[in-house]
């Protein structure tokens, strides 16, 4: 029965556009700031260096990583919309009825909405890993540096990609349930992703104290996860940010997703489809 | 098919809030026979069927198919179809595909989507999206997708409401061709007019309560004399102490219980003129609007 809701999960979000003009935008978004990251630190970043001027203080062999993971540190505000807009369209388009009349048992539908998302996600993932290590690997070993693409470690960062990005569209599936109205959901996602987050990670580096609690928002415990981030290179270096182990993060942002969707299933998910 | 079960409504009730929508509604629906669920806008029918559905949690009460609740159904969609109001229907979405979403999710045969959508009509439309669709066309996907599982119960809200007359004639005979078959047919409807050419049974509700359940025949409120005289006065007293059940209206009065010949033959002995006297059929509209209506019980 389980099995037979992921498939009906799978043929909505099959069946519908968003999935494919979500990708597109995400690909070409990857593509282009890791081919302009790789062109600026790998073809100009010698020269700045040698000119002894203020550039990042990036070293060769941190270049790929930060470069690569631009997949996930730039990349997963497309899962979690995704995640967030499959579900906030069923309470949109009162989908929700017609789901519940074919499995009445919600908790089956939103664990299959789960999983399903996972998948999406994951795909989303190594759909967003094709741009940033394709385009970013030809640039870097055409200005002659390391792409370290023969280095288990760089492939274990990009499987952390993947893992990072499925957990992200879980957290949208979770939103989605705790703020069913489409338009209030996108403009919260929008707003604390790319704005609001970016400001509390800078303000928490600056203070000792604030720093061991700035490791816990979200975007920090993912690229604590992956391991990379051009957000985390660009602070480090001149504040003091900390961050998380690897899968300290992994279970940080894991645990954030199953909260959310915990919450979603006690609040909306379980109401009254009038 | 499956087998058809009845429908058992026991003691059902909801409130929102401080507003009671359903209270203490039971009645039973039986195969075989189209069974009207009539009352105005805003009666609770909707809430009512939902509440049968498991959509909306009921506050007190029971609805059951042949004893069990809607989520215990081992096969829900092939055990009971519906086709509600709401157009529930991604407009992104194929009509084709729209019925395989749900059909997967409920483990129906693949090979249905194409039959339910032939059999109202739209297989030339399948792969066209829902949001291009007239309401028409969305009410006869909503009967596709209740008609999906092949069941023995059927719960319609309006499915009349937004088609066009070839539509009506359709769907009144495509009604009685189920209940036909041996299915439970349950239809909801906010005029009795429209209905009453396809409906055996009808459960009536109004503000929440049942004040009607029985056939339709039974419903009919009969023929009224209308009489007038220019001594409407006099005439009125003749008619009463004759012994005739007299209402006065503002252009004549009404006489119930007896018939043109009766009412003339009095006033005759009375030796008043009459100005009129018409037969009047009351018909099931009025019975209908006197039971739902301002003039109704409460």
């Amino acid at each position: 029965m389980f099995l037979r809701a992921v498939r009906s999960e799978f043929q909505k979000i099959l069946t519908v556009r968003m999935w494919w003009v979500l990708l597109i935008v995400l690909v070409g978004y990857v593509a282009f700031t890791s081919g302009l990251l790789a062109g600026v630190f790998g073809g100009l970043g010698d020269q700045l260096a040698s000119s002894g001027g203020n550039a990042p203080d990036i070293t060769d062999a941190a270049l790929p990583p930060i470069i690569y993971s631009i997949a996930s540190s730039i990349g997963y505000v497309f899962p979690v919309l995704f995640g967030t807009l499959a579900t906030t369209s069923e309470f949109r388009h009162q989908t929700l009825t017609p789901t519940f009349l074919a499995q009445p048992h919600r908790g089956t539908v939103l664990g299959a909405k789960l999983v399903t998302l996972a998948v999406f996600g994951a795909l989303y993932g190594i759909a967003a890993l094709v741009a940033s290590v394709g385009l970013g690997a030809s640039i870097l070993s055409a200005t002659g540096h390391s792409t370290a693409l023969g280095d288990s470690d760089t492939w274990a960062l990009l499987a952390r990609v993947v893992l990072a990005m499925a957990i992200w569209a879980i957290i949208g599936v979770g939103l989605g349930a705790l703020i069913p109205s489409q338009v209030a959901a996108i403009v919260i996602v929008l707003a604390f992703t790319q704005f609001l987050e970016p400001i509390l990670r800078l303000m928490t580096s600056l203070a000792d104290w604030a720093a061991g609690i700035g490791q816990y928002l979200p975007g920090a415990a993912s690229d604590a996860l992956v391991g990379s981030s051009i957000f985390t290179s660009m602070t480090a270096a001149a504040s003091g940010a900390q961050s998380l182990e690897w899968w300290q993060g992994g279970l940080v942002l894991f645990g954030m997703a199953i909260v959310a969707a915990g919450l979603g299933y006690l609040t909306s998910w379980r109401k009254d489809v009038t | 098919m499956s087998t058809s079960t009845t429908i058992d409504v026991r003691g059902l009730s909801k409130s929102f809030g401080q507003v009671q929508a359903v209270t203490d509604l039971s009645f039973t629906v039986r195969p075989g026979v189209v069974t009207g669920f009539l009352g105005p806008n805003g009666a609770g029918k909707t809430t009512t069927l939902r509440m049968l559905l498991g959509l909306v949690r009921p506050s007190g009460g029971s609805a059951t198919f042949g004893g069990r609740a809607y989520r215990e159904l081992a096969r829900p969609l092939a055990t009971v179809g519906m086709a509600l109001e709401a157009s529930s229907f991604h407009p992104g979405r194929s009509a084709r595909h729209h019925l395989s979403v749900y059909g997967t999710a409920a483990g129906i045969a693949k090979n249905r989507v194409d039959e339910v959508l032939g059999q109202v009509g739209l297989g030339d439309f399948a792969d066209r999206r829902v949001g291009g669709y007239s309401l028409g066309m969305r009410q006869r996907l909503g009967l596709a997708f209740a008609l999906l599982g092949d069941p023995g119960v059927l719960v319609l809200d309006e499915p009349v409401n937004g088609l066009d007359p070839e539509g009506i004639k359709w769907i009144r005979s495509f009604l009685r061709q189920l209940a036909g078959e041996g299915r439970t047919v349950l239809v909801s409807s906010h005029l009795l007019s429209e209905v009453q050419q396809s409906v055996d049974q009808v459960v009536i509700i109004s503000r929440g309560e049942l004040v009607y359940d029985g056939g339709l025949a039974a419903l009919d409120g009969g023929t009224r004399i209308l009489v007038d005289s220019p001594d409407r006065a006099g005439l009125e007293s003749a008619l009463r102490s004759a012994g005739a059940d007299v209402l006065a209206l503002e252009d004549g009065l009404a006489v119930t219980g007896s018939s043109a010949a009766d009412v003339g033959a009095m006033a005759l002995t009375a030796g008043i003129p009459l100005s009129r006297l018409t037969p009047e059929h009351t018909g099931l509209e009025k019975a209908f609007l006197d039971l739902v209506g301002e003039g109704g019980r409460p």
